[in-house]
């Protein structure tokens, strides 16, 4: 729609292209090359990559102790998607659709754990479950998830809502469909790919977070926590595999999550 | 028009009107309450306890606020931790803003491919995202055999990585997409008329780029620049895999209060400092904001 600047300047659309274009090479090329890596043939990452195998791949199958971690991380994961919907949707609901007083701070309260370095987030719930004497677990991972991947879920749907037209649900109520009819059947249809979106993000983010889970997790490793543990051996041709595994999955999401998110 | 006016005419208290406000945000609010707000406020009067042989004393003073001021070291990793953040804050928006640009107005109709290009790095592993650069920039990383192989170097370079370099390069590749991704929703919003009208008038591209889109995607910038700086003044990852001696930062220091160095009060305090830092900078941002509006 916005190709005036391009027809008017050849100068500044070269220049502009040029950086672009080597911007998302830094921003690629990494990548392609962790992924070049997991099909190296050498233990040792040297570059460049001399010969070629799977095995790498093959082997992650029998390592019992990565497998197990997946498991724990999709199981966090898939409590902490129902999770923040639960309290998310409702929430950007009141938000955008009651004008009450303070409504603004309630926002930025909800929006505070994305601005907080995930540590000192992790760390505040922390010490409320000591003070409490609640031990950590994989669900204390899953309750630091729900605070830190809440405001994903409202800023989501509240953007929708925003530009959604109000009139279809004073229709609905003057139809005479009640309040709790009119959310559930006019307003929920209408946010369902914001809903999705949102979903696959809050999975994506929450299966691959280090900072809260540190600190929360008892005894048991979600994933990047297993790598993170693989990592201080140095970095392996097996982690470049999980790694690649986690980029192929992140993009199938985001590709299913961009197609929910049209309508 | 006719229906808003009739129910703006309701009794003044509407109790159903309340009974639904509870209903919908009553949850969130409650859980916000207990693991946002109380978590905050418990950290805020753990900072003001302290520690005696391994155990903590509730005994209200404000020695460990003393303590990180007076201490060198610690006013050192703060200063280094400020300095990374604003580095890659400067860097990831110069980088990103130009990458937004690029996307919105150079790429035609490969716009929205390239605009997805531009999402995927976001979902992608932060971890992962940061020790790829040990490949990069270690001994025997990409960079040093490329060297080694144009004979350039006769052995690899060991200022790459390990340092405060290194944490800021990889905090930049991952803090890119945080601003181009709003900055590119700001610039979206520009229409076409606007940009012509300028030219028409007579100002060249780069006095319109610098006048009117620059100005115009400062509602893009301003909350991908906070992001950026926050994040990564807090953060953990970077610096433990890839900072090296010269690169620790606050957030390091904050965890090993609450591991080996036992003293969680201390550790408190640190944390509270940076909640404050954070406090400051989206004030300044809202201040901005509201300049520009």
């Amino acid at each position: 729609m916005n190709d005036e600047l391009a027809r008017w300047s050849r100068g500044l659309r070269r220049s502009s292209q040029l950086l672009g274009v080597a911007i998302f090479f830094f921003l690629y090329a990494p990548i392609a090359l962790l992924v070049a890596y997991s099909f190296s043939g050498s233990r040792s990452l040297t570059f460049p990559i001399r010969s070629f195998t799977f095995s790498w791949y093959v082997s992650l199958a029998d390592n019992a102790e990565l497998l197990h971690s997946i498991l724990n991380s999709l199981s966090v994961a898939a409590a902490v998607v129902p999770l923040t919907l639960i309290l998310g949707v409702p929430a950007a609901y009141a938000l955008s659709r009651f004008a009450f007083i303070g409504s603004g701070t309630v926002n930025h309260i909800f929006t505070l754990p994305l601005m907080i370095p995930g540590i000192i987030t992790g760390l505040s719930i922390l010490l409320l479950l000591k003070s409490l004497g609640i031990g950590l677990s994989l669900w204390a991972v899953v309750l630091g998830h729900t605070v830190a991947w809440l405001p994903v879920v409202v800023g989501q749907v509240a953007a929708r809502l925003r530009r959604m037209d109000r009139y279809v649900e004073e229709a609905s109520l003057d139809l005479g469909a009640g309040y709790a009819e009119t959310f559930l059947r006019v307003v929920l249809p209408n946010l369902k790919g914001a809903i999705i979106g949102s979903a696959l993000l809050v999975f994506t983010l929450s299966f691959d977070e280090v900072a809260i889970t540190f600190l929360l997790t008892g005894t048991e490793n979600t994933l990047p926590m297993q790598i993170w543990a693989m990592l201080r051996r140095g970095v392996t041709p097996e982690i470049c595999a999980v790694a690649t595994l986690t980029v192929v999955m992140s993009g199938i999401l985001i590709a299913v999550g961009v197609r929910a998110d049209k309508d | 028009m006719i229906l808003t006016e009739l129910s703006s005419r309701k009794p003044a208290i509407d109790w159903s009107w309340h009974l639904r406000l509870v209903a919908f945000l009553g949850p969130a609010a409650l859980y916000a309450l207990v693991f946002i707000l109380v978590p905050y406020a418990n950290l805020l009067i753990y900072s003001f306890w302290k520690t005696d042989n391994y155990t903590i004393v509730r005994d209200f003073n404000l020695g460990n606020f003393a303590r990180v001021f007076e201490s060198p070291v610690y006013l050192s990793v703060i200063a280094n931790s400020l300095l990374v953040a604003s580095i890659v804050t400067i860097c990831a928006v110069v980088l990103g803003y130009a990458l937004a640009l690029y996307v919105a107005f150079f790429t035609g109709m490969r716009r929205k491919f390239l605009y997805f290009l531009m999402v995927i790095p976001l979902w992608t592993s932060f971890l992962l995202r940061a020790f790829i650069w040990r490949l990069i920039l270690g001994r025997e990383g990409v960079i040093n055999s490329g060297l080694a192989w144009f004979g350039f170097t006769d052995e690899p370079l060991s200022v790459l990585l390990f340092n405060r370099f290194s944490v800021c390069v990889a905090l930049t590749y991952v803090f890119i997409p945080f601003v181009a991704i709003p900055v590119y929703a700001a610039l979206e919003k520009i229409p076409p008329a606007t940009l012509e009208a300028s030219m028409d008038l007579g100002a060249s591209p780069f006095y319109t780029l610098r006048r009117i889109i620059l100005p115009l995607s400062l509602p893009g910038i301003i909350p991908g620049a906070i992001f950026t700086f926050c994040l990564s003044f807090g953060d953990f990852v970077a610096p433990s895999l890839l900072g090296g001696p010269s690169g620790i930062m606050i957030s390091s220091v904050i965890i090993n209060q609450f591991g080996s160095a036992f003293d969680w009060p201390f550790g408190s305090a640190l944390a509270i400092f940076v909640i404050v830092v954070v406090g400051i900078a989206v004030a300044l941002a809202r201040l901005l904001e509201r300049r520009y509006e």
